[in-house]
């Protein structure tokens, strides 16, 4: 490789790498020069939003991060860790991969995956599961369409090579995300506590290897181009998508899971958003030490790169590995093996540098601290200004919702509404059992993984209203961490921590920082309240198009431990002659409902309340009452209602659907009977015999229940304005969205 | 007796065809796909994923690693071996069993819990069953939906080499059971011998009851009565 003659750094350049004026002379500054175009390059990746979490990190450290079980603190690893018992330790991690999904969903959503996984597996973890939560437009619309399509196609084909089970997540419509969709993957493993190991690198002469694929020019600026908003322009920026080969990732785990048994190595850490340069600073700031590259001995896919375009290409399945020096040749032995490159490119040393040398002469060379998160990259505190939608879309008039409607017409058209009908569509695509631990599968409130030569199991769901967070951001996230762990909790566990993808508009509009810090500030409040911590995530800003901003959607990946495999439980109604309770009480609200968006396409009026202390009250109960053995089905109240999650009990495990008699004695509108969104309730089924003990314990814990019916026959019923055979809400609730995915 | 289950680069289920052999109870080694040696199995399992890849037609490259040429002699003179989903796809490209798989005929990955019929509960792999026993057993697969011609189909049925029919939960053979297009809603079929058998349901997936289904673990147990059976024979 020759030194090609470089692009001389002008104003205009710099401007074209994303930096401002301010960050140009604070580059000067540290440099005490002028950078030169591979460190402009460099600087340019580091401190984009996506690397830097520049506008958001002063409000992520206001988030609880501490808990007694947790094992890593929030951004210090690729992945959070939770301690859960037996020697064992749960990694656990979100990302967003939604600009690269938006122009290319098939590879970008597949490179998502990807991400995720490597981010899992370098913790000397295996995955064990795999989560997706997804967001699109109206899938009337047949960009849409073709963007579900191959996201769908993208993580499926993922992750069914690979071999993790894809287990849960969420798809969800609303035209908000028309222009530019969300996809928030998710991945949790499992490693021996002793057996993890950290992305450092760390002490001086210690080789360090580039192992996995060779580099191409694949994802230049990948990083940059996330930290833009989407525009025409965007289109031209496709090759600033990877592409996934999950055939080498599925190799390059099992090697990597081997050179971390075999104690070879010191630290190790995937290359996800710039490449070599971010693995390479991020590494050495963090084993405070320095690294030089040699950039030529990096094996290439094409002829001709230059230094900059190898420092900052995302070729997928990469890993940086700083080996203990020695053990060079057992690293080699084991990559061979799998048919792996593994290369020295590089050797650690005490300057606190990361140079990059090409055939012995220096192209750059950067103090790793001023490019790493948590060094002392830019941090920024930006302006807050309340939109002034907020205040006019809270006003609400009941008398806009006509109460002389056909309440049986009603229920069906929810139950095919693309935000609540069933999504075997495109659960199917997934392969939801490899690696032979799955016991709860997609369709209940959360999934459910045993853990192997334990009684235990993890419980993980994900979650975010985005209606709710545009309507009041701070609540809205409350109730994406409470709705989580309510989830987790109908399944039998106790939530534990969480991982967040924080997917907002451009922070540097007033009212769009706005959203983002009260969901924050909201987020914060409910982990205090659940003592579910913050392990780390991914924030993705410049969500949007030019016509709008995405709602604000803080999503939630929630985990939850089941000390007990006899206490994992399911939605869906059981036996005939079973009691349904309600657990929680009705309200009269109907704002920001499924309902009122569904029926009067409105996204309007307050959310429902929140009480924090009472929501934890209520799963505390619930989930007495299942470790007490007596709970046959819990189902979280949610989107849709009382009567949507009631008949969801009825129909969601569709081989044994069940009918069910329901009685609610209480004055309120039926709209909001029906279908309002009041929070902090859960739907439970017991034996006839049981139905007593289930009262005194929430008596004993002052938590409402009520007993409201009767699990049984083939039609489901409420008092008198809900009466419908079982034969009418199956098709409407399973055939909706293939229907919809299956026009032209 | 004992298992031997193939691990070629990019396969996934080795390691649940392992684990479902130590649910039965009986002994289980790993064959590396660059070896030729089976380790003296006495049966071998070709387990599903996606060997090299499969980024070529999904098992065309895995029929030239090393240890297929042994399977293929062990298999040729008698030896057990099945073959699941990818197994399957293997088992066909090396000529082992007859017809082929394509594309799943809705053209999209298929992952879920299925049924499938007993159509021959006489051979190795289905002994312990009853005559037209419903096995609930779930599949994951894109490249499923067998085909061959229909003489050769006709053929199959006279020498009795199909084994497993997609069916619905009652047993009915129908278009709504049939998840992949599969002709005859063939899931699994044997060489005329009947010590070769291809399937892509995954009966290794199916052997707790915890994960949904044990029904899978009555394949292995056939296995392992009929070889038991045969060792008795040979050795009165």
């Amino acid at each position: 490789m020759e030194q090609q003659k470089e692009p001389k750094v002008t104003a205009e350049l710099v401007k074209e790498h994303g930096l401002n004026e301010e960050e140009y002379q604070k580059i000067i500054e540290i440099l005490g020069r002028e950078p030169n175009f591979t460190e402009l390059g460099i600087f340019s990746v580091m401190w984009s939003e996506h690397c830097s979490y520049k506008n958001s990190i002063a409000l992520l450290k206001t988030l609880p991060r501490e808990g007694e079980n947790l094992l890593t603190g929030a951004g210090e690893e690729n992945a959070g860790a939770v301690d859960i018992g037996d020697g064992l330790a749960c990694v656990f991690k979100i990302e967003s991969h939604n600009h690269p999904s938006a122009l290319e969903p098939y590879q970008g959503a597949a490179t998502g995956v990807g991400g995720i996984l490597r981010d899992i597996f370098t913790m000397g973890a295996r995955p064990i599961a795999s989560l997706n939560s997804l967001r699109f437009g109206s899938p009337e619309n047949p960009r849409v369409r073709y963007l579900v399509d191959g996201v769908v196609r993208g993580i499926g084909d993922y992750g069914n090579s690979f071999g993790v089970p894809t287990v849960a997540g969420e798809t969800y419509f609303d035209e908000a995300y028309t222009g530019n969709p969300l996809v928030n993957a998710m991945a949790v493993g499992i490693a021996k506590t002793d057996g993890m190991i950290s992305a450092t690198i760390k002490g001086t002469g210690n080789p360090v290897m580039i192992v996995g694929s060779k580099t191409g020019r694949d994802g230049i600026h990948g990083a940059t181009f996330a930290s833009e908003e989407l525009s025409k322009e965007s289109e031209e920026k496709r090759s600033a998508v990877q592409i996934g080969d999950p055939f080498t990732e599925k190799l390059l785990l099992e090697a990597t899971l081997e050179i971390i048994d075999e104690d070879l190595i010191i630290g190790i850490q995937d290359m996800g958003a710039a490449g070599i340069t971010c693995s390479s600073a991020e590494m050495s700031a963090r084993g405070e030490s320095g690294v030089t590259i040699d950039i030529d001995k990096v094996p290439i896919r094409e002829d001709g790169m230059t230094p900059y375009e190898i420092l900052l290409s995302e070729s997928q399945e990469r890993m940086l590995v700083c080996v203990k020096k020695g053990k060079e040749e057992d690293v080699r032995r084991i990559f061979d093996k799998w048919e792996l490159n593994s290369t020295i490119i590089g050797e650690t040393n005490d300057s606190g540098i990361f140079k990059v040398r090409l055939n012995g002469e220096t192209v750059s060379e950067i103090p790793s601290d001023v490019l790493a998160l948590g060094g002392s990259t830019p941090i920024y505190h930006r302006e807050t200004k309340k939109p002034d939608y907020i205040d006019e879309l809270a006003k609400f008039d009941f008398n806009d919702y006509p109460l002389d409607r056909n309440w049986n017409e009603d229920l069906l058209t929810m139950l095919a509404a693309p935000n609540i009908c069933d999504k075997s569509w495109v659960h199917d695509q997934y392969d939801s059992q490899v690696r032979t631990n799955t016991v709860v599968a997609p369709g209940s409130d959360a999934a459910v993984l045993r853990i192997r030569k334990t009684d235990k199991a993890l419980a993980m769901a994900t979650d975010c209203n985005g209606r709710y967070c545009y309507l009041n951001p701070r609540i809205g996230a409350q109730q994406a961490v409470a709705e989580s762990a309510r989830n987790v909790t109908c399944s039998g566990a106790r939530p534990v921590a969480i991982t967040n993808c924080l997917n907002f508009g451009n922070p540097y509009k007033p009212d769009i920082y706005y959203g983002f810090s009260e969901a924050i500030a909201g987020m914060g409040e409910a982990c205090r309240m659940f003592n579910t911590p913050v392990t780390g995530g991914n924030v993705s800003f410049y969500n949007q198009d030019k016509d709008r901003a995405v709602f604000p959607t803080p999503t939630i990946g929630m985990l939850g431990i089941i000390d007990d495999l006899k206490h994992i439980t399911t939605q869906w109604f059981k036996n005939d002659g079973d009691l349904v309770y309600l657990i929680g009480e009705n309200k009269e609200e109907l704002g920001a409902s499924e309902y009122i968006h569904t029926i009067f396409n409105k996204n309007t009026g307050p959310v429902p309340e929140l009480d924090l202390q009472f929501e934890k009250d209520v799963q505390d109960t619930v989930r007495e009452a299942i470790n007490s053995g007596i709970i046959k089905s819990a189902h979280d109240c949610a989107n849709g209602g009382l009567a949507v999650t009631l008949a969801e009990c009825c129909i969601s495990n569709k081989e044994e659907a069940i009918g069910a008699q329901i009685h609610i004695d209480e004055e309120l509108r039926a709209d909001c009977l029906l279908f309002g969104e009041t929070q902090s309730r859960i739907i439970v089924s017991v034996d006839k015999n049981d139905g007593e003990k289930l009262v005194e314990l929430c008596i004993k814990n002052n938590i409402p229940v009520s007993a409201i019916g009767k699990v049984g026959g083939n039609r489901f019923s409420i008092n008198d304005i809900i009466n419908l055979p079982l034969t009418d809400m199956l098709p409407a609730f399973y055939d909706s969205l293939g229907k919809l995915m299956a026009k032209a | 007796m004992k298992f031997g289950v193939v691990t070629f680069p990019g396969s996934n289920c080795d390691y649940d065809a392992y684990t479902a052999i130590k649910v039965l109870g009986e002994e289980v080694e790993f064959l590396w796909h660059k070896s030729s040696d089976l380790l003296n199995s006495d049966v071998i399992i070709l387990p599903g994923g996606f060997s090299y890849g499969d980024y070529l037609r999904s098992g065309a490259i895995a029929r030239f690693s090393p240890i297929m040429k042994s399977v293929k002699e062990f298999a040729q003179s008698g030896g057990l071996v099945i073959g699941i989903c990818n197994g399957f796809q293997v088992l066909l490209e090396s000529g082992l069993l007859p017809g082929a798989l394509l594309r799943n005929a809705h053209l999209r990955f298929a992952g879920k819990y299925i049924y499938i019929k007993v159509e021959n509960n006489s051979t190795i792999f289905t002994s312990v069953c009853q005559p037209g026993e419903v096995l609930k057993i779930p599949i994951a697969h894109m490249d499923g939906n067998y085909y061959n011609f229909d003489g050769e189909i006709e053929y199959l049925k006279k020498q009795s080499q199909i084994i497993f029919r997609y069916c619905d939960k009652d047993g009915n053979i129908s278009e709504a059971g049939n998840p992949n297009g599969s002709i005859y809603n063939i899931a699994g079929i044997s060489n005329k011998e009947g010590n070769v058998i291809g399937m892509m349901p995954h009966p290794e997936r199916a052997v707790e009851n915890i994960l949904g289904s044990s029904d899978g673990l009555k394949i292995f147990e056939s296995i392992v009565k009929s070889f038991s059976k045969g060792m008795a024979i040979e050795r009165a």
